[in-house]
């Protein structure tokens, strides 16, 4: 069974945010930077009004890999990882595993779409290609 | 321009698969062979440094940390520290250096030892943060749940973007393992001995595209010791010092495995501009090279960040055999981690410094004088530049 991430302030709205179909992204309120991993201060400026805020969910494949290799027990392969540069969050990545697609059909520059995937309290973002 | 520091003596334990022997077992046979190289005690040693200390976020990782060690040995120190946060798997050693260079201790011994290959099991595989635990924090939260559990992921998209914006193809890399293993074959030491043919590396199954088996590390059991003298103390050592001549640490973007902006340098690219920053001697002085080879990809990954070849130069530089036997610039001469086994770094240097004493047998390099060493992948680098005067 994967291990799940432990739910902290910073975190919450990211990993819970697909039980409402959002992707939610952590922003500075004083500087509009979009931090990833979230963060309760800004990078930029060390502001500390970070909220999270929701995004389309859709993004270009920057990279991927296909794994082959059973990691933990009863973990089915080939599947892929894609890299995504996130729309309308400059700078930011989220990786995440591809579903609803044949893995030798991802590439870069690929359009994909966040989905969801439940796993107790935890709402992990998926990436569906756009047809 | 150089450090007061200098390494003084190497030692390895007798490494292999499912050993089955307890780390500090090998612990203490790396301590011995490598105060006999540096011809000092035990009372000489009075400083001790590891990474990451005892640590049992994956398994086998760190089963000693300084205590274990200091209270098995029965050391009496004036410095002691572990640092899982520093600058690679080469913290402990810059660490040392600059005890060493401060006054803080005169013979420092820095080790690491590992029990992957005896820890691992169907549900806990070596190198897989947090297996076994029900809930992760930290970097490795957000690619462990993700089902981007191992390294070879990162490591594997790291070098699908590589491949795409530079043409490499995975030959390239096979030339890398099938270099290192023609090296190994003349390394007693090294775990992996069999020839390992170009057609082999190939058909080889796929980890994570494009990275398969034989571009990844084998996991071991085994312990390594480095021993950091200040300069004027190393100058009563059985052996010639190697002197510490820079050493660097930078380390630009944030440390996650996929935010970097580009993906086609690492860490490492950062630490070697600081370390070229701090000293005059340049890429045309160095005979010896040890890069971390964890995977594969990241050779080209050092060759770059040093500067041996520009940005994007490296299949090149390869495939016209610099880095292999009878190379110019030969990398990882003892077989590196991919043959010789997962010392986690430590196997590296002490491989460049078993080069510069001269004791490389069928595999040494001709009058080799200066050597880089660089640690870690992905965000995780630290660079070295000894040198024998
Ligand atoms: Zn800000």
């Amino acid at each position: 069974m994967r291990p799940l991430p432990e739910l902290t302030p910073e975190n919450t709205a990211f990993w819970t945010g697909g039980a409402q179909g959002d992707l939610l992204i952590a922003r500075c309120d004083d500087c509009n930077h979009a931090i990833h991993p979230p963060q309760l201060v800004c990078p930029k400026c060390w502001g500390t009004a970070v909220k999270s805020r929701a995004v389309p969910g859709t993004g270009t494949v920057y990279s991927f890999t296909v794994n082959h290799q059973p990691w933990a027990p009863g973990m089915a392969v080939p599947f892929a990882l894609a890299v995504v540069d996130l729309d309308e969050a400059p700078g930011v990545r989220i990786t995440a595993e591809v579903v609803n697609a044949p893995p030798e059909t991802v590439h870069i520059g690929q359009r994909m779409r966040a989905v969801f995937h439940a796993v107790d309290d935890i709402w992990f973002p998926q990436w569906e290609p756009v047809q | 321009m150089s450090m007061n520091a200098a390494i003084t003596g190497v030692g390895m334990s007798d490494i292999g698969r499912k050993t089955g022997r307890p780390a500090m077992l090998h612990l203490v046979e790396a301590a011995k062979r490598a105060l006999d190289s540096a011809g000092l005690t035990r009372a000489d040693i009075d400083g001790i440094c590891t990474y990451p200390g005892k640590a049992d976020n994956s398994p086998g990782m760190s089963p000693l940390g300084t205590g274990e060690v200091r209270n098995a040995l029965g050391l009496k120190t004036r410095w002691h520290g572990a640092i899982p946060d520093g600058p690679s798997q080469m913290a402990p050693i810059m660490v040392a250096a600059m005890a060493v260079a401060t006054g803080q201790a005169r013979h420092v011994l820095c080790f690491r030892a590992l029990t992957e290959s005896s820890s691992q099991t169907a549900a806990q595989r070596a190198s897989i943060p947090g297996s076994g635990r029900a809930r992760l924090g930290g970097w490795y939260s957000y690619l462990v749940p993700a089902n981007a559990m191992s390294a070879s992921n990162w490591a594997g998209w790291m070098a699908t973007r590589y491949f795409h914006e530079f043409g490499m193809t995975r030959e390239h890399l096979g030339m890398v393992a099938t270099g290192q293993r023609a090296f190994a074959r003349h390394n007693p030491a090294s775990v992996m001995q069999a020839p390992l043919t170009m057609e082999d590396y190939l058909d080889a199954r796929m980890i994570s595209s494009p990275l398969g088996l034989f571009d990844c590390d084998v996991p071991i059991d085994g312990a390594c010791v480095v021993i950091v003298s200040a300069a004027d103390a190393a100058k009563d050592c059985a052996r010639a010092p190697l002197t510490i001549e820079a050493m660097g640490a930078a380390l630009e973007s944030q440390e996650t495995w996929d935010q970097r902006a580009d993906l086609t340098t690492m860490g490492a690219h950062d630490a070697c501009a600081d370390l070229w920053s701090r000293t005059d001697m340049k890429p045309t002085d160095i005979d010896v090279l040890a890069l971390y080879d964890g995977f594969s990809i990241f050779v080209p990954y050092w060759l770059e960040a040093f500067g041996f070849c520009g940005h994007g130069e490296a299949k090149d530089f390869i495939a016209e055999g610099h880095i292999g036997p009878g190379g110019r610039y030969p990398v990882n001469t003892g077989g590196g981690q991919l043959s010789g086994g997962r010392l986690h770094g430590f196997g590296l240097l002490h491989e460049a410094c078993t080069q510069l004493w001269g004791e490389g047998g069928g595999r040494q390099v001709k009058d080799a004088k200066a050597a880089v060493c660089g640690m870690g992948g992905g965000f995780i680098a630290g660079s070295m530049l000894i040198r024998r005067d």
